[in-house]
């Protein structure tokens, strides 16, 4: 039953994908790409760690879609086409994926991964525990230096994405300029 | 662990992810598609952290923490390129990769 579910997971996830990198219709490639993150938030929940199964899909499917849909109805009309990419550079992007996925795949295939039988589903409270530990291996430093730059990342989005027209701007310049001429004259 | 299904195959599965991502960041011609392909390539390393802990060392927690940071890192990078991608549209009007040659003006 487990075995059916990750391969139908596995068709959903690479189809979509796909369709992702290919669609030319932006806002449907974006909702495209929250199928495959909703793919991978049923992975998540076939190995029993549900908590990363709901983080997956309130922080991906909750937030960083809905703040993809907002930039792309900001930017584009919606039913806009995308520009078709050449196919010589399709054809050599294309070629290079698969020489990196046929390498990729040679890797894991030869190497020897020693997958141990016990099974233990990971537990909410232990993660919480770990990440909140000072002690050898624990994670407090790495989750404190985390909160630093969610605090930095919020003030820079704020301050970059309230930046000025460039022509008016530009108009701001002349007009100052034309004033220091004035002075000068 | 997933009964019935070797770390081989979910690794299989990551990869072509992975590798789907590396091609769509090498076509994609507009800045927001370009970054939805780092998204895709960012959560097939996540699965990855996820699945080898669970199937190699199940007695530990790394993978686990570690995943939790990269998806805290993809969003913090996502609200921040996107940010930028608008504060670009409004000084040139265009998220095209060819019309950004010059980041400063």
């Amino acid at each position: 039953m487990e075995t059916i579910i990750f391969y139908i997971l596995a068709a959903i996830i690479i189809l979509f994908a796909v369709a992702s990198v290919t669609s030319r219709k932006i806002l449907r490639a974006v909702i495209y790409l929250l199928f495959v993150l909703i793919g991978i938030a049923g992975l998540y929940f076939l190995v029993d760690y549900n908590f990363l199964a709901a983080i997956q899909l309130t922080v991906y499917g909750g937030g960083i879609i809905v703040l993809f849909i907002f930039a792309v109805l900001l930017i584009h009309h919606v039913e806009l086409e995308l520009e078709k990419t050449a196919l010589k550079k399709k054809l050599i992007a294309g070629a290079l994926s698969a020489a990196g996925l046929a390498v990729t795949l040679w890797a894991i295939s030869t190497y020897p991964f020693p997958v141990t039988d016990t099974y233990t589903s990971i537990e909410v409270a232990d993660i919480g525990l770990l990440l909140l530990s000072y002690e050898d291996g624990g994670f407090i430093l790495p989750f404190e230096v985390i909160s630093v730059l969610l605090v930095a990342v919020m003030i820079g989005a704020i301050v970059i994405a309230k930046g000025s027209r460039l022509s008016e701007d530009r108009s701001r310049k002349t007009e100052v300029g034309s004033q220091k001429t004035e002075v000068k004259n | 662990m997933i009964a019935g299904i070797s770390i081989y195959d979910i690794l299989t599965l990551t990869s072509i992810l992975f590798f789907i991502g590396v091609y769509g960041f090498f076509t994609r011609e507009n800045l927001i598609t370009v970054l939805m392909s780092v998204e895709l390539i960012l959560n097939a390393s996540a699965v990855n952290f996820v699945l080898i802990n669970t199937y190699l060392y199940p007695d530990l927690l790394q993978g686990a923490v570690f995943s939790i940071f990269i998806i805290a890192l993809a969003a913090a990078e996502t609200a921040l390129a996107i940010a930028i991608i608008i504060n670009l549209y409004k000084l040139i009007y265009s998220v095209e990769v060819k019309d950004t040659e010059t980041m400063k003006y």
